[in-house]
């Protein structure tokens, strides 16, 4: 439980920058959250709060509205399971009553070691890959029987690190340099852009 | 091949993704061009292409692009990077790998319309996607195509990744608005709320799908007449179809748009190479999960608009799903309708309560409590959700996701009913059951 650490309030503040209306970064703000944490928590939520100028029950609303976001402890690894029409002609739901047998939780737990969390989760975009699954929203195509077996080994040895824990989403972030920057108009009030006259005719 | 590849040209090339490979294969050449003609003539150039929408309606971009109106500013680019119709898999790649090609479709549009900044919209669960789309920004900024004084011009745009994070129905375009202001991604109601009019911060906004954009570049460098005339006169270009389920090659192709038939895509020794197991087909999606199946008969219908839209489905987003003759028909409408329930928004009663009781229904029916009425009451609240079950849809929600619900159901039963009567007659009907829901 806490609130957003002095480097990810620096990566907030870059965020927030970039929307003419602050409460655009709520999304990616409950990302930096998730990330520094594993999951959303309350705490988190009332200082993103503060730092939008909103109240936290906007914060909660939006918060909730979004699987992605988890409001309560999960798995280092969370392990979802593409049950969408593809994967589900080739047998996603018999991978993951083998997964459920394997790790020994039902679809929607977390092993008591708090190493997996299983989720049956609609289409992932990896339709010609069925059955596929994510592990921390890295993709796992044509996954058979002893894939996952290995796949879950590999994670408890260690030996999936390019895997992040779950929260991590894209390793790489935007980044803009300021002398770079076109700047952000005005909501109200703004000027058509100049370069409309370019080449002699007006648009 | 008789048609130039247009949006997958770079899918080849491992290292598309990055500047240096990007601008050795023609990259940046188009907005250079661009910047040498007006912002109208660029997008009379989009015009004459007769570019149909990528995402779903199918929609001409020229023409949504013509719908903004005259001196409101600022206005706004939004791309529609949330890819989830189940089937749906080629944005992804487009993101993936070939990230600059998007980012010139996005800053030619801006230059042609005025935009002064571009937000691009990448579903959450895509963290590769993200990744690339991050990289191609940062490299791009810092080599002087993003930002300000684009290539030493007074245009200057900047364009700012945003990260989704898990809903379907942020892909309709009014819903990613709300998500983009931070709200839930819940549909506004058109009239008034018509994006190109009133759209993110209340200002006139484009909303364009990734596969559409990624257009744009070719059109511009090689011209709109020409793009025109690849393909059938009102579905023209070429079109990305990702072909899944049961077939022996499952893939992704770029086919030259119009002409092309669905036996060629799913049974053509170039691309789906017919179906699995040498079993004969049963049924197969034509467009994502919300367009209603086709079966053997359609196999010859070509991939054209209004074609398939008078065959009574649509092409939505380039997803094609085959089932074969092992598919349980119930379970397989179970799987898509539970997909819808679980996706609404809760906004509209009807889709909100009709699409839920829809999948228990199913449910209770694979479940083996079905009930003699079961298959009437079904169609009552399709009929409910989509008065009179007609295709194209009518609605009495804000947004078509409920509409999309029925589309499984009536499909299913105008076929393969007696499937869902023998899963009836088999029940032991009047025990009183919990549902259970969950997985099949």
């Amino acid at each position: 439980m806490s609130r957003l650490n002095e480097e990810s309030l620096r990566i907030a503040n870059e965020i927030i920058g970039r929307y003419p209306i602050k409460k655009s970064a709520l999304i990616p703000l409950l990302h930096l959250a998730q990330e520094q944490e594993g999951w959303v928590s309350r705490e988190a939520m009332n200082h993103i709060a503060e730092i939008l100028q909103i109240t936290p029950a906007e914060v909660l609303g939006t918060c909730s509205f979004y699987e992605m976001f988890k409001r309560s402890p999960v798995g280092e690894y969370q392990l979802n399971i593409c049950h969408g029409i593809s994967c589900h002609l080739l047998g996603a739901e018999k991978l993951l009553h083998h997964a459920e047998e394997t790790l020994g939780i039902k679809e929607g737990e977390t092993t008591e070691d708090g190493k997996f969390s299983l989720e049956g989760v609609e289409c992932i975009a990896a339709c010609t890959e069925a059955p596929c699954l994510q592990v921390n929203y890295r993709y796992q195509n044509k996954v058979t029987k002893p894939h996952f077996n290995q796949l879950v080994q590999e994670i408890k040895d260690g030996n999936r690190s390019e895997i992040p824990k779950h929260g991590s989403l894209a390793k790489v972030r935007q980044s803009i340099p300021n002398e770079r920057l076109a700047g952000i108009e005005p909501v109200n009030d703004a000027q058509p852009p100049e370069w409309l006259n370019r080449n002699g005719k007006e648009s | 091949m008789t048609f130039p590849l247009i949006t997958t040209s770079r899918w080849e090339i491992e290292d598309a993704h990055t500047l240096d490979r990007y601008v050795e294969t023609e990259g940046y050449k188009a907005l250079t061009k661009a910047l040498t003609l007006t912002p109208e003539e660029v997008h009379d150039e989009v015009k004459k292409a007769s570019l149909l929408g990528r995402g779903g309606a199918g929609f001409p971009a020229g023409v949504k692009w013509g719908f903004l109106p005259e001196n409101v500013w600022p206005r706004y680019l939004v791309v529609n990077g949330d890819e989830s119709e189940p089937g749906t898999y080629k944005d992804r790649i487009l993101l993936e790998r070939d990230p600059h090609q998007l980012i010139e479709g996005c800053l030619i549009t801006c230059y042609a319309l005025g935009l002064s900044q571009c937000f691009l919209y990448v579903r959450g669960e895509m963290a590769h996607g993200q990744e690339r789309i991050a990289s191609a920004l940062n490299e791009a900024y810092e080599a002087g195509y993003i930002g300000k004084n684009i290539l030493g011009t007074e245009f200057s745009v900047d364009i700012v990744l945003h990260w989704g994070a898990g809903a379907y129905i942020v892909g309709e375009e009014t819903a990613l608005i709300e998500s983009l202001e931070g709200n839930r991604g819940m549909p506004r109601l058109k009239p008034p709320f018509f994006p190109a009019s009133i759209g993110l911060y209340g200002k006139p906004t484009i909303v364009n799908n990734v596969e559409t954009l990624s257009n744009v570049p070719w059109i511009v460098l090689h011209g709109g007449e020409k793009f025109s005339k690849i393909g059938s006169e009102q579905s023209t270009g070429t079109r990305i179809f990702a072909v899944s389920g049961h077939v022996n090659n499952p893939g992704v192709f770029e086919v030259e748009f119009g002409t092309t038939t669905f036996r060629d895509l799913i049974m053509g020794e170039n691309y789906g190479q017919g179906i699995l197991n040498g079993n004969k087909i049963k049924a197969f999606i034509p467009g994502g999960a919300s367009a209603p199946w086709f079966f053997e008969e359609h196999l010859d219908v070509p991939l054209e608009k209004s074609t398939v839209d008078q065959a009574g489905s649509m092409l939505g987003s380039g997803a094609i799903v085959v089932m074969d003759e092992t598919t349980d028909i119930v379970r397989a409408c179970h799987n898509v309708v539970r997909f819808f329930s679980r996706e609404s928004c809760g906004k509209c009663a009807p889709c909100r309560e009709g699409t839920s009781w829809l999948e228990k229904i199913l449910q209770r029916i694979i479940d083996g409590n079905g009930r003699d009425d079961d298959l009437d009451l079904l169609l009552d609240v399709c009929d409910n959700i989509s008065p009179g079950i007609t295709w194209p849809p009518k609605q009495t929600t804000i947004c078509p996701l409920g509409p999309s619900a029925v589309s499984p159901i009536s499909s299913a039963i105008k076929k393969y009913k007696h499937e869902f009567e023998a899963y009836i007659s088999q029940s032991s009907q009047g025990t009183p059951v919990g549902i259970q829901g969950g997985i099949t």
